[in-house]
């Protein structure tokens, strides 16, 4: 690896009126309903500029879910300026989320096909648009220094395999600990995979509210995943030795490192203050709408809403995917899957089983390419043109005490 | 490669996760025991270190990781076949051709 940045150094981010700071200055393209992704997509097609990218909802009913992750995502620090696409005769309530925008001091419009005139109307009126915002964005952009204490960071792990816990994972837990030590922001999720962790976090709260609060979540988490009659443990997990749940989540909590537990979120609830933070992805009651998130895309998704930059991923089996609007680092924890799949690879955290790397090296280059990514370099999945988007349908409740952070 | 094929992640595991893909007859040292590979068993997946019995929990990362459905020797590869998740079942597909 080159060009480590010393702990402290600063990279310049754009400054948004919420006086958050972010590391990329998109332009969103949103469908407001899967009937409007078409003319959406051929849009950001149209524009060619990576730096133009779609995200949508598909459903026609309404959700307070998707409107509250909207909001969230569509004024995230790493967004510049947003185009809504709306066809016109959905629920989604496309005012409250311009509402939201303005007030949130993004450039924006909104173009209704129904109104436009059609598909060809809607595209070129999209295309108009687009370049509109974009001028906005680049108009009113400021930029200030930035360091790891701004940033927020989350991390999820996807095709896990017997690797994922020893290598992996533990690294990631370490870069955490780092990022922490550094005033960062670092989230953690997959409440369903963290079934049988709950008394070790337990004890890493920062207070009993919160040690309540996690007990609670993964209790809740295990209902709900009994109910639906599946863990989030897939074949390919077992195809690459774990066993069971409870293995997997073993390993996944690994992600967590060592740190104090500062509050519980929800989806598109930025955490109070700097630490580490549980993100409970499992919503409240019984299942409604169906698994809390359906793939790791959503789960990125939610974490981008809660405020993450950028997302470390770690993977044994070999997932390929990047997200819109925050970087994907990936985080390789096989070494039989890198030699395979090195391309999609960003970390070769395999290194550690044959004794070629430490732990502790392995934790130095993560948090120098989370510091690289910051300062504008493509991840492998940016440079392949990953930008990945779901978000479906979920029940929201209230809050968590990340109120009670220290 | 000087690494041992194993590593014993925990010292009350009974279990260690293979760092490399193991042969059935290999003679396997790991943490003060000697095994021998009673299966072919690939990077990342678990061989018993002590006999185990039906019902004795599993012990990986010093945590119970699920319990025997069946009795392995040590140096056997331990799976779902002989062990089960004390929390939830998990779901397989039927065919596997990908892994030729």
């Amino acid at each position: 690896m080159t060009g480590a940045m010393q702990p402290g150094a600063s990279w310049q981010g754009w400054l948004r009126p919420d006086g958050r700071k972010g590391i990329r200055d998109g332009i969103l393209v949103v469908y407001l309903v899967e009937c409007a992704h078409h003319v959406a997509r051929r849009i950001v097609e149209a524009a060619d500029d990576a730096r133009v990218q779609l995200i949508g909802f598909p459903g026609c009913y309404p959700n307070d879910y998707a409107l509250a992750m909207m909001k969230a995502l569509t004024t995230h620090p790493n967004v510049g300026g947003v185009v809504l696409v709306s066809l016109g005769c959905e629920s989604f309530n496309r005012e409250a989320l311009a509402a939201a925008l303005t007030e949130a001091g993004r450039p924006h419009e909104t173009v209704v096909i129904q109104r436009a005139g059609g598909t060809r109307a809607a595209i070129a009126a999209g295309g108009a648009a687009v370049a509109r915002v974009r001028a906005d964005a680049d108009a009113q952009a400021v930029r200030v220094p930035m360091g790891l204490g701004d940033l927020v960071v989350g991390t999820i792990c996807g095709g896990s395999d017997g690797t994922s816990g020893i290598t992996a994972n533990p690294a990631v837990g370490r870069a955490f600990d780092a990022l922490v030590d550094a005033g960062a922001t670092c989230i953690f999720e997959e409440t369903s995979e963290l079934i049988g962790c709950e008394a070790h976090m337990h004890r890493r709260a920062t207070s009993p509210a919160v040690g309540a609060a996690i007990v609670a979540a993964v209790e809740h988490a295990e209902r709900y995943c009994r109910a639906m009659g599946y863990g989030s443990f897939a074949p390919g997990n077992a195809e690459g030795g774990l066993s069971s749940q409870e293995e997997k989540s073993a390993g996944a909590y690994a992600k967590s490192g060592n740190r104090p537990i500062s509050g519980v979120l929800v989806p598109a609830q930025i955490p109070a203050g700097p630490g580490l933070y549980l993100l409970d992805v499992v919503p409240p009651g019984d299942p409604k709408f169906g698994f809390p998130n359906i793939v790791d895309n959503a789960e990125i998704g939610e974490l981008m809403a809660s405020g993450a930059h950028v997302t470390l991923f770690t993977t044994g089996r070999g997932s390929v995917v990047g997200s819109a609007i925050a970087p994907v680092i990936k985080v390789c924890a096989n070494p039989e899957t890198f030699a395979r799949m090195h391309e999609d690879m960003d970390v070769d955290a395999g290194r550690i089983l044959d004794g070629a790397a430490t732990l502790d090296d392995v934790t130095a280059e993560i948090v120098a390419l989370i510091q690289r990514t910051a300062a504008g370099a493509e991840t492998k999945s940016e440079a392949l043109g990953h930008r990945e988007f779901v978000l479906t349908y979920k029940a929201t409740g209230p809050a968590g005490p990340s109120c009670l952070a220290a | 490669m000087s690494a041992a094929a194993a590593l014993r992640l925990s010292p009350e595991d009974n279990v260690v996760v293979c760092r490399r893909p193991v042969l059935k007859g290999e003679r396997v040292e790991v943490d003060g025991h000697v095994l021998i590979v009673a299966d072919d068993v690939g990077l990342g997946h678990k061989l018993a270190l002590v006999p185990l019995a039906i019902g004795d929990k599993v012990l990986k990362y010093g945590m119970p990781i699920g319990s025997m459905t069946q009795a392995a020797l040590p140096g056997s590869w331990v799976h779902m076949h002989n062990m089960k998740s004390d929390y939830m079942p998990a779901h397989l597909r039927d065919a596997q051709g990908d892994r030729a």
